[in-house]
């Protein structure tokens, strides 16, 4: 205990090192893959029947096969097969490379539920504003846009909350996120070694930094909870 | 000269042929009703009507003015089919009302919208915006809903929905307001106070289209009444000649259902 309470400094210290990659792979993927993800479901819904096909296959190929592959893939395939290290060498080239198969991977899953988000609104919406002789930005802006928003929120909130923990995942390229942080501990950092409570101690900055979210997305659901 | 005439109207889906050369012509003034057998091509001739489909063939005039000509493209241009549906209001059966908005607001929103684009909206603002909550406020008095305007769609009745879909059509002053069946969605409770309603705009010499199933209420409203079947008018006259001497087969046959349920 007495022990514990002397590493504590040195140990904290790097977690929350570990944590800020942590969240900056997490806002950033969420940055790239808002966006991508409607572009994505623009392309899936697209009357062009190849595009639609293809944006579609992409998106299947994407969320049948796990994320940490794709990782890999994304990490090691320019160096290694093609002699083309795009990534560069270090932290930085870990982040871009972290980031770019997240942001592509959440974007195929994010795609999904603008899909649903938008092809759930009824086709009377629409009708209705067009009687009325709205243009169709009107309808857009002000019929459809808040009812996509409001079937949206609700799946969209889970994928936010997995994203958080999934960042996990960038550790199998080395990317120094927070559970890299504890269990170099594990090993030896910074002087200590065999430690295994940082390790454990990492699960609270999850549990914290989740409790806040889930406040935040049921906030915004609830905001959201005066029309039907 | 009728406030509508429809020459000749055509639309088919694919292969099947929904509207087969309808004609039809309406007073100022007047109440249509079509009554007809589901998929008879009701729903159809309003939408046409009310450019959510566009005809294969046929003709569309309002007070004289070519609204819709098959054979004339220039007479088709997007930009101004926007301005032609505000001759036309339509009522529809699922109500479709903005389920963010208010009752007030769902009667105002459009109202607003179109008066964004009048030339002295800014220096006028407030005073027009004033007067669009007054008349729509008003309009809701009017389908006794004084005491709803500030209710969301989901706390209303369907009875009460229907009636604030109704005062949002009115709110646009359109020539003519086309009904589909603004009663087949309601409890049958509730149908009364739609009706009533209805009734009270045909007291008043408001020009409409009333699709609906509701056999008593068609005689009794209408100054003149269509049956249609498969795509056609096979009847027409006033509420005594259809109802009570329908001269065609197919419209007896029809009448007989309702008779005996
Ligand atoms: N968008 C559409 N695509 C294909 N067929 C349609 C479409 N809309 C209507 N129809 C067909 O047209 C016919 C007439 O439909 P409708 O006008 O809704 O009849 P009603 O309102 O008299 O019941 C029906 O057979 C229906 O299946
Ligand atoms: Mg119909």
């Amino acid at each position: 205990m007495q022990l514990i309470l002397e590493q504590m400094p040195v140990v904290i210290n790097a977690l929350n090192t570990g944590f800020i990659q942590t969240l900056k792979l997490f806002f950033v993927t969420l940055i790239g893959a808002f966006p991508l993800g409607l572009l994505i479901a623009f392309g899936s819904m697209s009357r062009f029947r190849p595009l639609s096909g293809f944006t579609r296959l992409v998106v299947w190929i994407v969320r049948g096969t796990p994320l940490m592959i794709q990782l890999l893939i994304i990490y090691y395939f320019p160096g290694l097969v093609l002699d083309n290290p795009i990534w560069g060498g270090g932290e930085t080239g870990r982040f871009l490379a972290a980031s770019t198969a997240f942001i592509i991977n959440y974007a195929c899953y994010f795609s999904e539920i603008y899909r649903g988000g938008i092809q759930g609104v009824p086709i009377g919406q629409e009708e209705a504003g067009l009687v009325l002789g709205m243009t169709k930005s009107q309808i857009f802006f002000r019929i459809k846009l808040l009812q996509m928003i409001k079937r949206i929120v609700p799946p969209m909130s889970n994928e936010i909350i997995t994203l958080v923990k999934d960042t996990a995942l960038a550790r199998i390229i080395a990317l120094q996120e927070v559970i890299f942080a504890g269990q170099s501990f594990l090993k030896g950092s910074h002087g200590i070694s065999g430690a295994i409570w940082p390790l454990f101690f990492t699960a609270f900055y999850y549990l914290i930094f989740n409790g806040l979210l889930t406040l935040l997305l049921g906030w915004l659901e609830k905001k959201l909870d005066y029309f039907r | 000269m009728p406030i509508l005439e429809v020459e000749n109207l055509c639309k088919t889906f694919g292969r099947t042929s929904v509207l087969k050369k309808i004609n039809l012509s309406l007073e100022q003034g007047q109440a249509l009703s079509i009554i007809g057998s589901s998929g008879s091509g009701k729903t159809t001739l309003l939408r046409c009507l009310n450019f959510l489909e566009t005809p294969d063939a046929g003709i569309i005039r309002v007070n004289g003015e070519t609204l819709f000509d098959a054979a004339d493209p220039a007479a088709q241009k997007e930009s101004s089919i926007r301005k032609k549906r505000l001759h036309f209001g339509l009522v529809f059966q699922s109500f479709n009302l903005f389920p963010q908005y208010t009752a007030l607001e769902n009667v105002m929103l459009a109202e607003k919208l179109l008066a964004a684009e009048r030339p002295d909206f800014k220096a006028k603002k407030k005073e027009i915006l004033e007067q669009i909550e007054a008349q729509a406020a008003d309009l809701l008095a009017q389908m006794g809903l004084s005491n709803r305007m500030k209710n969301y769609p989901h706390q209303l009745s369907g009875g009460q929905c229907q009636r604030v879909a109704i005062a949002r059509a009115l709110a646009l002053h359109p020539d003519i307001l086309c009904f589909d069946e603004p009663t087949s969605a309601l409890d049958p409770e509730l149908t009364g106070e739609v009706l009533r309603v209805i009734r009270e705009l045909a007291d008043k010499n408001t020009t409409m289209i009333i699709v609906t199933h509701e056999m008593a209420f068609a005689r009794d409203v209408a100054d003149h009444v269509i049956f249609m079947d498969d795509g056609t008018i096979v009847e027409q006259g006033t509420p005594l000649e259809v109802f009570e001497n329908p001269k065609e087969e197919r419209t007896r046959q029809f009448l007989s259902h309702y008779r005996q349920g």
